[in-house]
């Protein structure tokens, strides 16, 4: 019975940890968020050096060929600490898509680049003011040529290429551009986490490469969002931490009636709320982990239940913790609006809770639980 | 990380299964109900408890002295992992051996230990627990039964509440106010005693259920000799948070209706001319209940998880009660809403009957063992690190402290 990482493994968490906190990640979060810039490139380029980008990339591609597990310590620390890269659009999504469902010649030609950082990913899915499902999706790519409008794309402006989830008269397929394409229109669009830029692609006439089959891109889509969900709950989990433990130094410190708010019942209440929450999470991320990493037919449940509770317990964390410090925690200038601001954007990039719990009950009705 | 056993532990495994397989029958689903107020309950409780004593399976992290076989806490789970899949009578020894008999290891005497101790074990002897009165609930150490020193012997008059098995028990632990004049927690003795001791009385509680499985004890003029005190005269605090402290660990699963049984129901039952599991929010509901399920479930994996690598497993488990009572008090009005109108009605229905034992027993769930509230409490201080809330009671002789009407 070992539900628990190895030593290698905590040793590159913790190798993690060290670097983002030298590197100011969490300042780093607030200057992207307060500029024009919508990614901070100079720590996507240390991010590379340290070959985090080519983690599951095999060493015949120039990458370090290790396994998920790997990924999600490294995903726990930079929800813990903010980051604001485009990892989780270029690792988790654009270059899994690339490893599992690649032709040879397309991974001859992204795997090295993804690991060097010369190719950074995303994927495009969303339309319009709602839910992108197999049967609304408009993109058209007929002859493999992309006309259309995707939005709130995350990271496209820092990326170098796209999947793009697209339809033609065979069905609904995966395309891969590369944004510098002639008729490649990107702008940015508002967002509620500036920290991380979303945007608009417009295709008009572009020529695009299918990955998989012409009429099974909504399935290999449901397929990595699966695994990916594992990765994004681990930086959910890292981020609900650093709320909970900034809400609990705040309630240590800060006094009210002449003694700490942490000594109220009403706040360490709520304190414990966030935290069995968290747990309840956490465990749930350790089981999914180990069903990432081993394959196994429990993927799918396991992997909803891991992101419906980690979106849970973000929430939770990083409302209550901009609660907990009251009128400072409406403030620009604490950090709690930035966690409340990213839990929304990984609740929402890959689909929202209400779209989770129903993957999760359905996942239950195919295993027949009882 | 994996869920295989390592080589030894699964050596260990198969000799727990091999011996329950030729003792007992797996389960078969049913649910049984354990009154122990029937005597042939108990008497199947206790014949079950001496098979294993015989074998070496009752206490089996106990020193060989005391009828254990000094296992490890890996062994302690796995074996309750396997006697867990076995139809056999248990829960009227956990008081007892969970929380009496760690508190009687660590206080009594050589001679006491090996008097008491197998006995114990064996299922001859059920002890409980005499902690809670009517005004000391969440503040155990707010009680105020008296115990004056007479020679070699104590005299003990108040009341006890809230106590599981007294009506069956032999012997029970018992702490006690010996001097108001001191502070709260410096006032209190710690004694084991004999419940069918003259002064004793012991009378059920009906819950709420309709049930009884707590009692209130009266205790008066009892004698106790001076040689049943555990700890020292003053440290009745000490002993019991030992005691406390075991409670918690051994209260977990809050037990019953559960979510696979509000799903099963969920595909049969009518909604507006649907099945109640096209339903968004039953959908919703069911959703979260499996997350607090499986959150639990791999809890504890990871608790294992430490135990193997012969680690002490960090504080994850405090959760459970708290995640457990409150979702079983959901699933109970869960599946008696879906009946509608007719949700009002007692049925013969198995699953209809365990939606009304949740609802019905869920409320003590969330109190026993530590309230919902006690447990929040204990999570924001221990595990948190957050400060106590100041107190009225601090440094005022017990006799002084303000205590309404109750």
């Amino acid at each position: 019975m070992n539900l628990d990482f190895s030593d290698d493994q905590k040793f590159l968490q913790e190798e993690a940890r060290k670097f983002l906190e030298k590197e100011k990640s969490i300042s780093r979060n607030r200057s992207v968020l307060e500029t024009e810039s919508h990614a901070d490139q100079e720590l996507w380029n240390k991010i590379v050096d340290l070959g985090w980008t080519g983690i599951r990339i095999p060493e015949d591609y120039g990458g370090l060929g290790l396994g998920h597990l790997e990924l999600c310590v490294i995903a726990e620390e930079l929800g813990r600490y903010l980051a604001p890269v485009p990892f989780s659009s270029s690792v988790y999504l654009f270059t899994e898509a690339i490893i599992n469902y690649g032709n040879e010649e397309i991974k001859k030609d992204l795997l090295p680049k993804l690991v060097t950082g010369e190719v950074i990913g995303t994927l495009a899915v969303t339309e319009e003011l709602y839910a992108p499902s197999k049967s609304n999706i408009k993109v058209s790519s007929k002859n493999n040529i992309l006309n259309g409008k995707k939005i709130a794309v995350p990271d496209a402006e820092i990326a170098t290429h796209s999947l793009v989830v697209s339809k033609s008269d065979k069905g609904v397929s995966f395309q891969l551009v590369d944004l510098s394409s002639p008729g490649v229109t990107i702008k940015h669009q508002e967002n509620i986490d500036e920290s991380r830029g979303h945007f608009s692609i417009e295709f008009d006439g572009v020529k695009s490469d299918l990955v998989g089959d012409e009429n099974s891109g909504w399935e290999l889509y449901e397929t990595l969002i699966n695994q990916a969900a594992v990765l994004f709950s681990y930086e959910q989990i890292g981020g609900s931490q650093a709320a909970l433990d900034m809400a609990i130094n705040y309630a240590k410190e800060r006094y009210a009636f002449g003694r700490p708010i942490g000594s109220y019942q009403a706040i360490k209440h709520k304190l414990a709320d966030m935290y069995v929450a968290l747990t309840l999470a956490k465990s749930n991320c350790y089981y999914a982990a180990w069903a990432l990493s081993t394959d196994s037919s429990d993927l799918p449940s396991a992997s909803a239940t891991a992101r419906v509770s980690a979106t849970k317990a973000y929430q939770l964390c990083s409302q209550e913790n901009i609660q907990t410090h009251g009128g400072n925690g409406f403030t620009w200038e604490y950090d709690c609006h930035m966690y409340y601001r990213r839990s929304k954007l990984l609740s929402l990039n890959i689909g929202s809770l209400s779209n989770w719990r129903e993957k999760l009950v359905t996942s239950l009705e195919q295993s027949n639980i009882n | 990380m994996d869920f295989n056993d390592t080589p030894q532990e699964a050596k260990f495994r198969k000799k727990c299964r091999d011996w329950l397989e030729k003792n007992a029958n797996y389960k078969d689903g049913s649910s049984k109900s354990e009154d122990f107020a029937n005597k042939d309950k108990l008497n199947d409780a206790k014949a079950w408890q001496k098979k294993k004593y015989d074998a070496g399976w009752a206490m089996l992290h106990w020193p060989k002295e005391y009828g254990g076989i000094g296992a490890s806490s890996m062994e302690r789970i796995i074996w309750a992992n396997e006697e867990a899949k076995f139809d056999v009578p248990k829960g009227i020894f956990e008081i007892g051996l969970g929380m009496c008999g760690p508190v009687m290891m660590e206080y009594a005497s050589e001679e006491q230990k090996e008097r008491y101790l197998p006995s114990m074990a064996e299922g001859k002897e059920i002890w409980c627990q005499l902690f809670s009165e009517p005004s000391a609930g969440s503040d155990v150490a707010g009680l105020r039964s008296k115990a004056v020193q007479n020679g070699d012997k104590w005299i003990i008059n108040g009341q006890k509440v809230w106590t599981s098995g007294a009506h069956f028990s032999d012997y029970g632990i018992l702490v006690v106010r010996h001097d108001p004049n001191l502070e709260k927690h410096k006032g209190m003795t710690f004694f084991f005693v004999d419940m069918k001791s003259p002064g004793i009385e012991v009378k059920p509680i009906k819950q709420i259920t309709g049930g009884s499985s707590f009692n209130e004890v009266y205790f008066t003029d009892v004698e106790i000799p001076d040689s049943q005190r555990l700890g020292e005269i003053g440290d009745g605090w000490k002993v019991a948070i030992t005691t406390l402290m075991n409670e918690r660990l051994a209260v977990g699963d809050a037990g019953g209706a559960d979510v696979e049984d509000a799903f099963r129901w969920a595909k049969n039952q009518d909604d507006l001319g649907e099945p109640l599991l096209n339903n968004k929010a039953a959908r919703e509901s069911i959703a979260d209940w499996y997350c607090e399920k499986s959150g639990l479930k791999n809890t504890k994996l990871r608790t294992m998880s430490a135990l193997s690598r012969g680690d002490t497993p960090g504080p994850e488990a405090s959760i459970t009660k708290i995640v457990s009572a409150g979702k079983l008090q959901n699933i109970g009005n869960f599946g008696i809403d879906s009946l509608d109108m007719a949700g009002m009605l007692k049925a013969d229905d198995a699953d209809i009957k365990s939606f009304q034992n949740a609802w019905l027993g869920a409320p003590g769930m969330r109190i026993a063992g530590g309230t919902d509230e006690i447990l929040r409490n204990i999570i924001a201080e221990r595990v948190l690190g957050l400060p106590q809330d100041p107190r009225a009671d601090k440094g005022v002789a017990f006799k002084d402290i303000p205590s309404g009407n109750s």
